[in-house]
């Protein structure tokens, strides 16, 4: 397909090298070796940017650094970590999700009313202004049969290492839409674990723009039948930044939806993108019905985009089960045809980035994100003079 | 009152295999309101002309030169060379993923008037010509040329040709992959833009099918990356009846 044109589509994932299930969980530091790159999961991470975030000891966001604007049905405080909200979606795969879990003395929960239903979003702004590692843990609580959109923005300079647990009651629909617009100088390693209840839905969308080295890990668990989830990424990476997202889907339960699909534009010499898509459909996860995507596109020579699907089925009875990877250069023909039409190159570029990131903005469903994003989409291009 | 002036043109492509010569030295002169013809064997090398004109990356000019109104169009970007009053109806258009048609027209246009066309009337002019070329207004709303027939590609192409105004057009193969009565709408869109803008246009076909509709003034033959013989419309018919035979074997 000429859309296509230039991309090198791989027809098969790779083997785990390891099965996503076995993978230890502990809360505690010392359960996971040191980092390096030898590690799967930390294979692609420019480690001297983790800034502090590998040893045991940080310290903890402020919670002055943290504003909110909410919508009504949803509400927000600070409780201690001994709560009996915290850790009931999930618990760390790594290091410094462990690290930033047992650094985090308080928690922020952010609670959607049971039954309370809204199409107003709610708005929470963590601005962090500080180079010193700092321990975030975020409970998202949405009630049976509540129906919420909530957006975590996360900007200013900063060096994060981040927990956030979203648990959905039965029957709960949430939009949730994570923003990482960091300046230069940031570091942000974010574990997202969801918990999605009988028949409730999740719309997870991951927005990356800015930060030295944003990684982020969604991590949902489909253990109660009937659960949908549709995670969505954008990322536009420059010169300097390295982004890494590892969406996770462990399908346990019967007749389960999962839709994942991301999608990047890269540009400048050193922007580096990492997407590894883990999808496990465990034996119990009969009619299961999967689909795993991402496209990468390069607009400059010198960046680099990595694109790993990984689809485990342990079970036959499934509905369908697929996933796409993609990375190519820029299509010639599409600015071509666009330019002879007197579209300058400068415009053509804009119209063709944003048009291939268009289908997944299109999904975020909160008119002002998808607005501030075509905005700083459009401002990055210029600032490359791409 | 425009002119188009190929001279001597030698274009070539790189390959796997080193820079590969197509054209061998094309002559041709296009006027505002004249249709000429381009007929020739597959891989003659009339795409390549076409490219050439509006300034594809890929090929290359290694002599001659193109003018137009004494301009030097090699020296055109490619969307200067659209400014300029030249548009290429292309054989195969490209998908554009998540760019509408609507937003690729309103954004064309304003590239080429320098101004952002007046809703009201762009509105207007943009039915009046969908429904010229009988073309559901839902498809407006659609990605260009993503998931287009061939006959709505071409139609797509044709609608643009209407809308944007060109002085000279080349039309590369309009005519392949359409049913009859796509083939007379597509027609009349030509003549139209020809009959109210004084259009220019160079018809590159394999057919006298489409030379029923749009009636040339000239007719050219295209052989081995050259004009081997020009003429009027009777040349056309000639053609169908006795082929390429004749020139390309003198061509070798
Ligand atoms: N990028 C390229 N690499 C190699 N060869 C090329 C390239 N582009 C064109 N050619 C060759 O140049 C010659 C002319 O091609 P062109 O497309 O101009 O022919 P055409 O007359 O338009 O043919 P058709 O009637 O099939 O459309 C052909 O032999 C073609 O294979
Ligand atoms: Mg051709």
């Amino acid at each position: 397909m000429a859309a296509q044109h230039g991309l090198e589509a791989h027809s098969h994932g790779n083997v785990p090298i390891q099965t996503r299930s076995e993978r230890p969980r502990s809360t505690s530091v010392s359960d996971f070796p040191e980092i390096s790159n030898r590690q799967e999961i930390w294979r692609y991470v420019p480690l001297d940017k983790l800034r502090g975030l590998d040893k045991e000891v940080m310290g903890e966001l402020s919670e002055s650094e943290v504003t909110a604007e909410l919508a009504s049905g949803t509400s927000m405080r600070w409780v201690d970590s001994t709560d009996p909200l915290v850790g009931s979606a999930g618990l760390p795969e790594e290091r410094v999700a462990a690290a930033a879990w047992t650094n985090a003395s308080k928690t922020l929960v952010i609670e959607v009313e049971a039954e309370s239903e809204t199409t107003d979003a709610s708005f929470v702004k963590i601005a962090a202004n500080t180079a010193e590692a700092n321990a975030l843990h975020v409970v998202v609580s949405v009630g049976n049969h509540a129906k919420a959109t909530i957006a975590l923005d996360h900007l200013g300079q900063g060096v994060l290492g981040e927990n956030v647990e979203i648990v959905l009651g039965d029957g709960a629909q949430l939009n949730f839409v994570t923003l990482q617009e960091w300046e230069s100088g940031s570091t942000h390693v974010s574990t997202q674990f969801s918990k999605l209840g009988r028949d409730s839905s999740l719309k997870h969308v991951v927005v990356t723009m800015g930060g030295d080295l944003v990684r982020v890990v969604p991590a949902v668990s489909l253990s109660s039948a009937g659960a949908e989830v549709n995670m969505y990424g954008v990322y536009l990476a420059g010169s300097g930044n390295y982004f890494e997202h590892r969406p996770y889907v462990d399908h346990i339960a019967e007749n389960c939806v999962s839709n994942v699909a991301y999608k990047g534009a890269l540009q400048g010499a050193g922007a580096h993108t990492v997407w590894v898509g883990d999808v496990l459909i465990r034996e119990s996860a009969v009619g299961t019905s999967t689909y795993e995507l991402n496209r990468n596109l390069l607009l400059t020579d010198g960046a680099r985009a990595d694109s790993v699907p990984n689809l485990e089925i342990e079970t036959g009875k499934i509905e369908g089960a697929g996933h796409a990877s993609a990375s190519g250069r820029f299509d010639d023909e599409q600015l071509f045809y666009l330019m002879s039409r007197g579209i300058d190159e400068d415009q053509a570029k804009k119209l063709v980035v944003r048009g291939f990131l268009s289908e997944v903005i299109q999904k975020i469903g909160i008119e002002s994100i998808e607005q501030r994003l075509i905005s700083a989409i459009e401002a990055e291009l210029e600032k490359a003079g791409a | 009152m425009t002119t188009l002036e190929i001279k001597n043109l030698h274009v070539s492509v790189e390959t796997d295999q080193g820079s590969k010569q197509i054209l061998r030295g094309v002559d041709l002169t296009i006027k505002s309101g004249e249709i000429h013809a381009v007929m020739g064997p597959n891989g003659s090398g009339k795409s390549t002309l076409a490219y050439s004109v509006a300034g594809h990356p890929k090929y290359e000019v290694t002599d001659g030169q193109i003018l137009l109104d004494g301009e030097d169009v090699l020296e055109m970007s490619v969307d200067e060379r659209a400014r300029a009053g030249l548009f290429l109806a292309m054989q195969y258009p490209v998908e554009i993923p998540g760019v509408s048609v609507s937003n690729f027209l309103r954004t064309a246009k304003t590239a080429l008037s320098g101004e952002a066309p007046k809703l009201r009337e762009w509105v207007g002019d943009l039915r009046d010509a969908m429904g010229n070329l009988r073309m559901d207004s839902d498809f407006t709303e659609r990605n260009v040329n993503e998931g287009f027939s061939g006959g709505e590609k071409k139609r797509h192409e044709i609608l643009q040709l209407e809308l944007l105004k060109p002085k000279i057009a080349i039309l590369d193969e309009t005519d392949s992959g359409l049913d009859v009565d796509a083939l007379k709408v597509v027609s009349e869109g030509v003549n139209r833009a020809h009959a109210d803008n004084g259009l220019g246009v160079l018809l590159i076909t394999h057919y006298t099918r489409i030379l029923r509709y749009i009636k040339p003034d000239f007719v050219h033959v295209f052989v081995a990356g050259k004009v081997a013989e020009q003429g009027g419309a009777e040349l056309a018919e000639r053609l169908e009846n006795e082929g390429y035979d004749r020139y390309t074997k003198a061509a070798v």
